[in-house]
């Protein structure tokens, strides 16, 4: 086979089409356009907050006036006008819901093509869904069965009125709306996410999943999301997300905070399928968000996993804070970036307590003309002793227009502390497509093989019921079909 | 006609390495092609099978009544074409079931066929398997991937079984292989061998053709064939060694 | 606010500042019109940004600010000095040949004359003087390749230096001699230091430099040091930095080098004791087949602090470049790391290595790496790592169940970590040299020598380890 029909089969490979971005034409009550005290005073109201709610959103705003936005990442953007988002749309509610036969039929099908059942009859067993959509929480499913474990899982709406003494507990303890610009934004607008809660020795028996889906146009997506694992206790939890196929980019500023005490364990894994935009680059998400997990308990585990196979421009670095001793942080990502997509995504490892280890590998594919970068943090501080990290990040390049970028910050202060970084970059060889190509199996199949292959490390801490989804999802993003 | 080689001339960045060869397999044979090192046996592999960066600059290669030599490998593939590489690549986290699941379904659909049922897939691995005399948990392993230089040539063999070509290039596939690992393969060739199929066998020693009989043995030497025997001829060979053949030459 | 230079401390930046506005007609007076052009674009760049401090991304760990708020003064007329060079320093590295060429308080001195060309026809002396000389190569090469990017003290270096050290090596000139810059600083006050070095190597050519940093007294000085090097086709360069000033002493060295098509170049800088370090290092790598290695050693203690900035440009493809850079910290110290490969955009078939390992010795030591990759090419091979850790106990145990002692067990440690950058020396003589100078600086035994860093005044001292380490 000669070079430029490799070339043009690698083309073909990665410009596939986005196969998410349908839109759902459902009635939909908005706020005006723009940001002011006056959207943070209607969010709020909208939501029938507490006076404290709308107290820290508020300073929130204010100090979010107050910052610039970030440009140290290796992304490229046209500067964000944010008087020109809608912060806040909600699917018009008939009235309260009672039963799934109350959820608007629209979006029900809405969920349904994007394969997630919100019929407890017909969904996956083990996997309880809380479905947002633009703003808020259309529906949480199993929550009978999660309360007679003691389990919360509901909306974050619903948490703020039902469980006020644990969201003013644990809300901003483990990201500050003072963290940074996006994490500010978010504290000042946020308009619904997921809250769990799992009390001390619960395994959870269920995956808990939130899926998300940006619908309505001009909107901004701004939920958050907090997990509070007590003592000893287990939970997996899992996020999805899609947007609709828009010509006008879409700002996603979300939260994500995760709270483990002592032997707690808590798994969070992402498939992020935000639109991407289209082959030129137009539209597409901007994905700015903030995940931190701490691990404030001894022995206490988090780990996070997550593809990222979508949005124009992804900015995000799910972290662990080890502060209890003996504690454990992980991170596994494989993010794929085709077409104009940039992604500058890592994670931060900061060990505080003593004997904590941690654990990064991290896969970067870049495609046609994008920009993929790994950046990471790891901080020992001078008291956590005998410490370790090892971090794992390779990049691979599909095609010679697109770049492959790596960013370590390895900070120590302590000995007894052992710090090891491996990366690679390179290509897939001539010599394994050949070899495909020699038991009969075509270019585009064989990419799509070795690509599952390079990142299998990753995938293969999902759990089954989202691996299978992202290994399709590496498929449709990079070409036709996966053996 | 199985295979039919015209006046092949094949050039690597320029340099003429084939020069005019012409080779013709039936169905049912096993052709020996012995040559010094550096006389373009692999690179004769290499351009049946459509591999970049050999240039055909003349002559055709004739497979099943169709000129292949503008055909992609994967298509050369999936029309039967076999080749057991000499240096099998390794392929990190793709395991040997997907993998061979992937090859055989590719044929299946070439061929017009449904894609194969997983039962009856895995018992086909099974059966295969104990062909080449593999007892390993090959499909939870990746392609190639940490495998021993006899688990490779093996590993080779196995996958030409699943895959039933009508033809097997076998490119110095007893290098490096032990004794003992040299009979698993030529046992494994030999039940494969039928009247439907045929064998080209690349190889620089005599050795393993006593254990694979072949009814053809070509010399190749400075790109062309010039001497075409019996399997008498691998062992004057091997007593008088390559030096003979160019001396015959330069008479 | 005083007015003259000679007179009371008014702020660093101020004074330079002010130094140049009066005396701009001096500092420009030699200069060719392209040359005095660059002078006051960098003044201009360097009276708008000022120095760097903390803030800034590229010197987040380094408090340059601490460095830079001391008295200094800032000489921008030569001090004649009587001192004899020849007595001053006297090199005596055993198997080791070098022409030295010295640098006195940053102003070219020797015996030899202002410019010297050495009987293999390399070309060498003062900057000032070659820029009268030579203006045409001066005009071609001066300025081409340092910038300021992240980096004012390139600015300054460019708008106020005067003199500092010009070597030529003509077309397929293959200098088999060393040559040697030690650069002293020696004056009864702290002193501010602008030095400028210009280095061509023309086709075929070939050159082993070395570069001492020596203080002599025990004043503090700041060295700010910008050193241009173009490396011509097929030619070869070799730079071995040495740095051993003594703890009040800061130093700033900016090394750019420009490789045409398949050349090889290597510099090792090695830190043995200074207060403060700064190298910042970019090689560009500008035609097919060049290749780079680049290495570095940082052995620091007490509140020592080293901070390497290196940068390898592949712009051009079929290039190839190793980095390797290995630090023991004790103390106090504490050091950074910076490593950064660029692949151009079309630099196919690039090679690129990157390696940063680092050893702490005690809870206090701090270290920052951060070795990154920037690719935009995909046909192409670069790794990079990085760990930080400590000695291997389980080596150290093997070492003293054969009866080794600790001590002699930790040194033997330390030094096998080390031996790699030492043995990609490729001048024997020097090689033994700072073979033994590692050494003793492991058993803290290496302080500033009174006569330079390599201490050969005193051979006698020669360290050896309790068990042949070539048996190792």
């Amino acid at each position: 086979m000669d070079v430029t029909n490799s070339d043009n089969i690698l083309e073909q490979v990665t410009t596939s089409e986005y196969k998410y971005g349908f839109y759902t034409d459902i009635e939909n009550d908005m706020a005006p356009v723009g940001l002011n005290e006056s959207t943070v005073r209607l969010i709020s109201a909208k939501k029938l907050e507490p006076e404290w709610m709308l107290e820290f959103r508020l300073k929130a705003f204010r100090h979010w006036q107050s910052l610039q936005e970030p440009e140290w990442a290796h992304i490229h953007y046209p500067k964000i006008n944010y008087q020109d988002i809608i912060y806040y749309a909600a699917p018009k509610k008939k009235k309260e819901l009672a039963s799934l036969d109350e959820v608007d039929p629209e979006l029900l099908e809405t969920f349904n093509k994007l394969g997630i059942s919100l019929d407890e009859q017909k969904m996956l067993s083990g996997v309880a869904v809380d479905a947002v959509i633009d703003s808020v929480s259309v529906k949480t499913t199993f929550q009978d069965t999660l309360a007679r474990h003691g389990i919360i899982f509901c909306s974050f709406s619903e948490a703020v009125r039902e469980h006020p003494e644990l969201i003013k507990k644990f809300m901003g303890s483990v990201v500050p709306y003072t963290d940074n610009y996006f994490a500010a934004l978010n504290s000042a607008v946020f308009s619904d996410g997921s809250f769990c809660y799992i009390p001390e020795g619960v395994r959870c028996p269920l995956e808990l999943s939130t899926y998300f889906r940006i619908n309505a146009a001009n909107t901004g997506q701004f939920e958050r999301t907090l997990i509070v694992a007590e003592k000893g206790s287990y939970v997996s939890y899992m996020e999805g997300c899609t947007a609709p196929q828009r010509d006008e980019n879409q700002l996603h500023a979300a939260i994500v905070e995760i709270i483990a005490m002592d032997d707690a364990e808590v798994k969070y894994s992402t498939v992020q399928n935000w639109y991407p935009g289209d082959k030129e680059g137009k539209g597409g998400v901007y994905n700015f968000v903030t995940k931190r997990g701490l691990c404030k308990g001894k022995r206490s585990k988090i780990a996070w996993t997550q593809v990222e196979t979508g949005s124009a421009i992804t900015w995000k670095y799910p972290s662990c804070v080890l502060m209890g001793d003996n504690s454990i942080g992980e991170f596994y990502s494989v993010a794929v970036t085709n077409n104009y997509q940039q992604a500058d995504t890592g994670t931060k490892m900061i060990h505080i307590g003593k004997n904590t280890r941690s654990t990064i590998i991290s896969k970067g594919i870049s495609a046609g003309k994008s920009n993929n970068s790994y950046r990471g943090l790891v901080k020992i501080l001078s008291g956590a002793t005998n410490s370790r990290n090892f971090s794992q990040c390779d990049s691979l390049l599909l095609g010679d227009k697109c770049g492959a970028h790596t960013f370590p910050y390895i900070e120590a202060k302590n000995e007894s502390s052992i710090i090891e970084h491996e990366a690679t970059t390179s290509k897939i060889s001539e010599d394994q497509l050949f070899y495909c190509n020699q038991r009969g199996i075509d270019t585009e199949k064989a990419i799509g093989l070795i690509v599952n292959g390079y990142a299998k490390e990753v995938l293969n801490k999902l759990p089954m019921e989202f691996a299978v989804e992202a290994q399709k999802l590496l498929a449709i993003t990079l070409e036709g079909s996966v053996g | 006609m199985l295979l039919n080689i015209k006046n092949l001339h094949v050039e690597i960045d320029g340099k003429e390495i084939i020069k005019g060869l012409n080779l013709g397999v039936n169905k049912g044979e096993v052709h020996a092609i012995m040559g010094p090192n550096g006389t373009g046996k692999s690179t004769l592999a290499a351009a049946i099978t459509g591999r970049e960066g050999y240039d055909i600059t003349e002559g055709e290669i004739w497979f099943k009544g169709t000129n292949i030599i503008e055909m992609d490998p994967d298509e050369r593939a999936n029309l039967g074409i076999f080749l057991s590489f000499q240096y099998p690549v390794e392929i990190p986290g793709v395991s040997m079931t997907n993998f061979m699941r992937t090859a055989i379904n590719a044929k299946r659909e070439y061929n017009g066929q449904p894609t194969i049922p997983a039962g009856e897939f895995l018992k086909m691995m099974e059966e295969k398997k104990n062909l080449v005399e593999i007892h390993s948990k090959l499909t939870n392993r990746s392609v190639n991937e940490g495998f021993s230089g006899g688990e490779k040539k093996r590993n080779e063999i196995f996958q030409m079984a699943m895959l039933e070509p009508s033809l097997a290039i076998l490119d110095e596939t007893d290098s490096g292989l032990d004794i003992d690992a040299l009979k698993v393969v030529a046992k494994g060739v030999n039940q494969l061998r039928s009247q439907e199929n045929a064998f080209v066998i690349i190889t620089h020693y005599q050795r393993l053709l006593d254990y694979i009989i072949p009814d053809f043995v070509h010399v190749l030497y400075d790109g062309k064939i010039v001497k075409t025997g019996g399997k008498n001829l691998a062992l004057e060979l091997e007593a008088k060694g390559y030096e003979w053949i160019k001396e015959q030459q330069f008479v | 606010m005083k007015t003259q230079e000679t007179d009371q401390f008014i702020g660093l930046e101020e004074l330079l500042i002010h130094q140049f506005e009066t005396h701009s007609e001096l500092l420009t007076a030699n200069d060719t019109p392209k040359v005095k052009a660059l002078r006051l674009k960098h003044f201009d760049a360097f009276r708008t940004k000022g120095f760097p401090d903390s803030s800034q991304e590229k010197w987040r760990f380094t408090e340059i600010e601490t460095a830079l708020d001391q008295e200094f003064k800032h000489v921008i007329k030569e001090v004649k000095t009587d001192r004899n060079i020849e007595e001053l320093f006297r090199c005596e590295v055993h198997n080791f040949k070098s022409e030295i060429i010295s640098v006195l308080n940053g102003w070219y001195h020797s015996e030899k004359g202002d410019l010297f060309t050495n009987d293999e026809g390399v070309i060498y002396g003062s900057l000032k003087a070659a820029k009268l000389a030579y203006p045409g190569l001066f005009d071609t090469y001066f300025g081409e390749i340092a910038h300021s990017e992240n980096n004012s003290f390139v600015d300054l270096n460019t708008a106020m230096a005067q003199d500092g050290v010009f070597i030529y090596v003509p077309a397929g000139i293959e200098a088999s001699k060393t040559l040697q810059i030690i650069k002293m600083i020696d004056l009864n006050e702290n002193i501010f230091v602008q030095n400028r070095q210009l280095i061509i190597l023309e086709a075929n050519s070939k050159l082993s430099l070395m570069h001492c940093d020596d203080s002599i007294n025990h004043h503090s000085s700041l060295v700010n040091t910008v050193t241009e090097v173009f490396v011509g086709e097929n030619a070869h360069f070799e730079l071995y930095k040495l740095q051993n000033l003594n703890d009040a002493s800061g130093l700033i060295n900016s090394t750019f080098v420009r490789q045409a098509a398949g050349s090889t170049i290597k510099t090792n800088t090695l830190t043995f004791n200074c207060g403060l370090i700064r190298n910042n290092i970019e090689v560009s790598l500008n035609g097919k087949g060049a290749h780079a290695d680049v290495l570095g050693l940082y052995l620091m203690d007490k509140q020592q602090h080293v901070d390497n900035q290196i940068r390898i440009l592949h712009n051009e493809p079929n290039c190839t470049s190793n980095e390797l850079f290995k630090g023991i910290l004790d103390d106090e110290a504490s050091a950074v790391f910076n490593g950064y490969i660029y692949v151009k955009k079309d630099a196919q078939k690039t090679n690129a290595y990157q390696n940063n390992k680092n050893i702490l010795l005690k809870p206090t030591a701090t270290i920052n790496t951060m070795p990154f990759l920037e690719i935009y090419a995909d046909d192409v091979k670069c790794s990079h790592g990085a760990t930080i850790g400590q000695l291997d106990q389980e080596a150290m145990f093997y070492l003293r169940s054969r009866g080794i002692s600790q001590s002699n067990a930790r040194l033997l440690l330390m030094y096998a970590f080390a031996a790699d950058v030492i043995n990609s020396i490729s001048i024997e003589g020097l090689k033994t040299r700072i073979d033994d100078m590692v050494k003793k600086r492991l058993r803290g035994e290496l302080s500033v020598c009174e006569k330079c860093v390599l201490h050969c005044g005193s051979p006698e001292k020669e360290y050896h380890f309790d068990i042949d380490l070539s048996k190792l």
